[in-house]
Formats: structure tokens, sequence, C-alpha cells
């Protein structure tokens, strides 16, 4: 996928809820308009941030899969 | 029509073994990740999930408990030692899962601003005292729980 990504955040070998409560920390140091690149191996962790970014508001801009990993384009929006 | 989306999430913890530890503190880090603001009530056995030093030692029975994934025939269960080799093998399951340990979970509760209530009444009635507690409790009694849980909250309990 070919989006500007401004951090990248690697959760591969966490399990729930680490993943998610780590994409929110980093979200939380970001500024609006930036994307957080996100690794997990976790499968829990497709339709979780999915529930996240519907929840919290941020956008999901898209999500990829490379092997044994899910790799998540998240825009914060506020 | 405009969706009423709960803000909080009001938990109930009142057992104190390792298999009940988890639901409340991984539920409440979760909702506090989805910008949702937690309580957990601790309540009679659940004072042992946040007595200092505690957490990482709780324990899980085979005895009785035909749902867990090797079940043990009730008269080996309750033989000296089972609940230890049981608690053992549980705790091995979750870290070749990679699921975070109890007093981590704790830790990471205490960061997101998750309020952690011991019963009052319980400590009372079991002679707790706010020392053996972990920081980052608040003390309280029913009417705190149920004041936090009016508002908008989804409430459980474990």
């Amino acid at each position: 996928m070919d989006i500007s990504v401004d951090q990248t955040l690697d959760c591969s070998g966490l399990s729930c809820p680490m993943p998610i409560i780590k994409t929110k920390k980093a979200i939380d140091g970001m500024q609006i308009g930036q994307v957080l690149k996100m690794i997990a191996t976790d499968p829990g962790s497709v339709p979780d941030i999915e529930a996240w970014t519907a929840r919290t508001g941020h956008e999901l801009l898209g999500h990829e899969e490379e092997g044994a990993q899910f790799i998540f384009y998240i825009e914060k929006t506020k | 029509m405009s969706e009423n989306q709960a803000t909080r999430l009001a938990i109930i913890a009142g057992h104190g073994t390792l298999d009940s530890a988890y639901p409340p503190l991984i539920l409440a880090t979760t909702a506090a990740a989805m910008d949702m603001e937690a309580a957990i009530f601790f309540t009679f056995y659940g004072l042992e999930i946040i007595k200092k030093g505690n957490a990482d030692k709780l324990q899980v029975a085979p005895i009785a408990n035909p749902a867990m994934p090797m079940p043990v025939p009730n008269i080996i269960g309750m033989l000296p030692g089972m609940t230890a080799i049981a608690t053992d093998m549980m705790n091995n399951w979750m870290e070749k899962a990679n699921v975070a340990k109890l007093s981590d979970l704790l830790n990471m509760a205490v960061e997101l601003d998750i309020k952690l209530i011991a019963c009052q009444m319980t400590m009372d009635v079991m002679n707790v005292k706010k020392e053996e507690l972990i920081d980052g409790v608040d003390v309280g009694g029913a009417a705190t729980f149920l004041e936090f849980a009016s508002h908008n909250a989804i409430t459980l309990s474990f």
C-alpha cells in the first residue's frame, strides 16, 4: 500500500489487549493528520482495530496481510 | 436517529482466582484504550487481585472445574499439589500465547487512569488494611460504584 507513514508501531507477538493499548498510546503522542503504521501478528487485531477506529473516530486508511503479519494504516483525526 | 453509545464501563470483580481476574482487567484496559471511562470495583475475593504482590500469585483449582482445557477427575483434583499444577499449566499457556501478566495489566490500568475501587465493607470483614493494597487504589462502598455505573455505563460482573 502506498501511504506515507509518520510512525511505525510493531506489536508483533503481542496478544489482546496489548495491540489496542499500544496503538492508543502511539496515536495519543502524534499530531492530527499523521499516519501510524501498526504491525501485529494477533489475528484478533483485525476486527479489534476496526472496532477501535469506529469507536475513537480515527481513520483506518487500509490494512493488508504480509505472511503472518497484519499491517494497519491509521490516521489520527482528532 | 442517533445511537446513544455507552461512555463508561463499570465492572464488579468479586472473585480472586486466576481465571476470574483476567476478564475485568482485559476489558477495563481495552475500554480505556477505546476512550471509555472505566472503573473496577473489587469486592469479596476480588480484593486478592489488588493486594500488593498478589496478582501474579493467583491460582486456579482443577477440582469441580470441568471446563478446564485438561479436565481432571475431582478425585484427583483434590489431591495436595493439584491446584499448584493446574495454576502452573494455565500460567504457561498464558505465557505461550503472549498474554500480559496480571501485574502488568494492573500497572497499565493505573497508567490509563482506570478507577480501581476497593470495597470498604469487604476490607472490614476480611481485615484488610489500605497499606496491603497496591498503589492507585481508592476505597469506596456500593454507593461509589453505583454512582459511577449510573451514567451511561456498560456494567459487568465477574
